[in-house]
């Protein structure tokens, strides 16, 4: 008989609305066993090759099975130094459990009957965590005299850091925010990775040898050629996509008209939901609206729905996205948490121009509607407007998440950094090394937004090519 | 980040400016007029942007002038010399372009005061004529006369009541002085009333008028968007692509409005800070 999936425990939608409390508690160790148990133990194992880090998916499981959680959490640790992050933030439905056996073929995302191996990693990280496990140093006398420069401390410059000092690698992370953690820290919130669980992972590092430097602008307050004057052998770029992406229509800068990292780094870096104990403000709107539908727009709605609840106010917030929940690039879980929430999604509008009253606020969207036309370059069916359509829409705070571009405040002043038309840092893609010697990148500075993992398996790349190198 | 010195310069009710000596040797290493730091003063605070008013690369120190206004420059007043600042990171922002224009106005509103005193120092040390006009709304609030004196060929001063030198604004004295001679750079720092009529006045004589703009930030390296400005119908971010824009492109009312949108939580947390 087959076994049904597990599903995790989860804090009521209407309780959880009220702060920024996590929202999924994780497996039990009875429901990670039974969970584990569902797992066939393929011979020929397809999750393995859906993971960007390539985690030895059947063998942490089976180790799960048999209680050995410290076993499963250094099988994990073998590829993987965040399990308790990625347990969290890894879209799995697109990646291991998309290419699970037991999950539906044909679908654009995984099945519900595939193993949810990410809340097992979770699990299991978490237990690392707990426990206090460490994974061993390698100390090598020959690699110990290197030092290597991080530059930013997202996701990638985090797994890049952690792989070199594992190896005995001196490193030093350069950071521009004043605390750690890149995208994880100002764009994930809260509720979906709780800070503790960050600062863990962060501190672990940094108990292992990893020194960091915050407030430290790299481009601006030391160049490249500095940094290796200072005596650094190799140098990895881990500077992410952070610049926001607008529509470029009327009425855009408006007030109460956020970028989704504006409105995310308020609430999630700045705490700007305890204002004024923080005293970074944030405003709320009555009727919020976000523009997209990734992952950043159900986070930012998410955050403006529980900033209405716990100001008192009646949860109003909706996301519009031009194509139809199918085409959504967000994870299949955050939609379904969305909704849960109370989150009103309309598909199939675009905006055209927001309109403001005297004092310069927003008041109101014009939309067109859109329909679904033919498949464009990411297989994606286009949306296309159709005109004529224009109707209004009452919002006096709107959140734009239409995606993120490469920061170009270190390639600006670094011309020697070859980039290409996105301003993403080009390179060799066996070694990720960029057009400037003893330079690597990775992470979304590379490839453009991708996900946690992806960063991480970039970093990856570029650690054993350091090390390597040196 | 330690605060070395600490130096009141104005002590009037309400509008209390303070001089920030901080030891910050690689920002002082790297500092260039017009550049700015972002700074919090407490580990809850915000991250506020300050331009960077002189640099001492030999003594590794910065100094800042501000006046309070908000909680965050009245915490900010509230540290001593050997107390710490909570977070900077700079130089940010485009430098001042300093090169040899030939006669050139400032003009300094208010704390705006301090905003064009590295800028008079440099263009002057760049062989131009500098002349120099401050404004503040009474004697009491006037800052860096003599500072500005020292790096200036002429220096006028007016002040809104009249309680010293002319009775005024800035802008009366810079229109005196367009109708009198050509100039080749008018440079401007000071509330926005103030930089819009500079760059009203100045384009009756079609002169070019540089401001540095006090936009609201959060990151201050363009990855917010907080701090967007039309600028002839471009959207900017000052952080990244400015903080000096072409005076005569600027969207003024927008950016009015934009400075603005936190009215009402400033004055509730303001009310809070009073408490303090």
């Amino acid at each position: 008989m087959k076994k049904e999936a597990v599903r995790a425990q989860e804090l009521e939608p209407l309780k959880r609305i009220a702060d920024f409390a996590e929202v999924v508690s994780g497996y039990t160790e009875e429901e990670a066993l039974q969970e584990a148990s569902r797992c066939l133990q393929c011979k020929n194992p397809a999750c393995i090759p859906g993971c960007p880090v390539g985690i030895d998916i059947k063998k942490f499981i089976f180790q799960m099975t048999q209680k050995d959680y410290k076993g499963a959490y250094f099988t994990i640790r073998e590829k993987n130094g965040f399990p308790s992050i990625c347990g969290r933030v890894c879209p799995a439905e697109y990646q291991c459990r998309k290419t699970c056996v037991l999950s539906k073929k044909g679908l654009p995302f995984a099945s519900e009957q595939a193993i949810n191996i990410h809340y097992l990693e979770r699990f299991a990280g978490d237990y690392g965590l707990k426990n206090k496990l460490k994974v061993p140093v390698r100390v090598d006398k020959k690699l110990s005299k290197f030092k290597v420069a991080v530059v930013g401390s997202g996701p990638a410059g985090l797994c890049c850091a952690g792989e070199l000092s594992r190896a005995g690698i001196k490193v030093v992370i350069f950071e521009s925010l004043h605390k750690l953690g890149g995208v994880l820290r100002y764009g994930i919130p809260p509720f979906r990775l709780p800070r503790d669980i960050l600062d863990f992972e962060i501190d672990y590092l940094k108990n292992s040898g990893v020194e960091s430097i915050v407030n430290f602008v790299v481009g601006r307050i030391k160049t490249l050629d500095e940094l290796f004057s200072e005596g650094y052998n190799c140098i990895f770029l881990g500077l992410g996509a952070g610049v926001p992406g607008f529509l470029g229509i009327k009425g855009e800068n408006l007030c109460n008209v956020y970028s989704a990292n504006e409105f995310l780094t308020r609430v999630n870096l700045m705490s700007a939901y305890k204002f004024p104990q923080a005293h970074t403000p944030v405003n709320i709107g009555k009727r919020a609206v976000v523009i997209g539908g990734g992952n950043t727009a159900i986070d930012a709605a998410r955050a403006a729905l529980r900033l209405q609840k716990i100001n008192g106010l009646a949860p109003d917030t909706a996301i519009l996205y031009r194509r139809t929940e199918v085409e959504m690039p967000a994870r299949r879980l955050e939609i379904e948490h969305a909704r849960q929430e109370g989150i009103n999604f309309q598909f199939l509008i675009q905006p055209i121009e927001f309109i403001g009253d005297e004092a310069g606020f927003v008041k109101k969207i014009r939309c067109l509607k859109c329909r679904l036309g033919e498949p464009d370059s990411s297989g994606r069916r286009r949306s296309v407007p159709i005109e004529g359509s224009d109707f209004e829409i009452d919002s006096d705070l709107v959140i734009i998440a239409v995606g993120l571009k490469a920061n170009q405040v270190l390639t600006s002043v670094t011309p020697q950094l070859k980039t290409d038309k996105y301003s993403d840092v080009l390179v060799n893609p066996e070694t990720m090394e960029t057009s400037i010697r003893r330079v690597f990148a990775g992470g979304d500075i590379v490839g453009g937004e991708g996900t946690v993992i992806e960063a991480m398996g970039m970093a990856k790349k570029a650690s054993e090519a350091i090390i390597g190198s040196l | 980040m330690e605060i070395i010195k600490k130096e009141t310069l104005s002590e009037n009710t309400g509008a209390k400016i303070t001089k920030l000596e901080i030891s910050s040797p690689a920002i002082a290493a790297k500092a260039r007029p017009g550049e700015f730091v972002v700074l919090m003063a407490v580990e809850e605070g915000e991250r506020v942007p300050l331009t960077i008013v002189d640099a001492d690369k030999d003594k590794g120190t910065i100094s800042l002038i501000f006046q309070e206004v908000g909680l965050t420059t009245k915490l900010l007043g509230r540290l001593n010399s050997k107390d710490s600042l909570y977070a900077l990171v700079g130089p940010l922002g485009h430098p001042t372009e300093i090169k040899k224009y030939g006669r050139v106005i400032l003009v300094g509103g208010g704390v705006g005061i301090a905003e064009i005193y590295p800028v008079a120092k440099a263009l002057k040390q760049e062989g131009n004529r500098v002349l120099s006009i401050l404004g503040a709304r009474a004697k009491e609030l006037l800052i860096l006369e003599e500072e500005l004196k020292s790096v200036s060929d002429e220096v006028y001063v007016t002040t809104d009541d009249g309680s010293y030198a002319r009775k005024g604004f800035t802008t009366d004295i810079l229109r005196e002085l367009l109708s009198k001679e050509k100039y080749d750079l008018v440079y401007a720092v000071g509330p926005i009333a103030m930089m819009k009529k500079v760059a009203a006045v100045t384009r009756g004589f079609d002169v070019k008028t540089v401001v540095s703009l006090n936009a609201l930030m959060v990151d201050a390296t363009g990855m917010c968007g907080c701090c967007r400005v039309s600028v002839g119908k471009e959207t900017k971010f000052s952080c990244v692509d400015g903080p000096e824009f072409d005076g005569h492109s600027v969207d003024w009312e927008e950016l009015e409005k934009r400075n603005r949108i936190y009215e009402d939580k400033e004055k509730h947390i303001c009310k809070l800070g009073n408490l303090l």
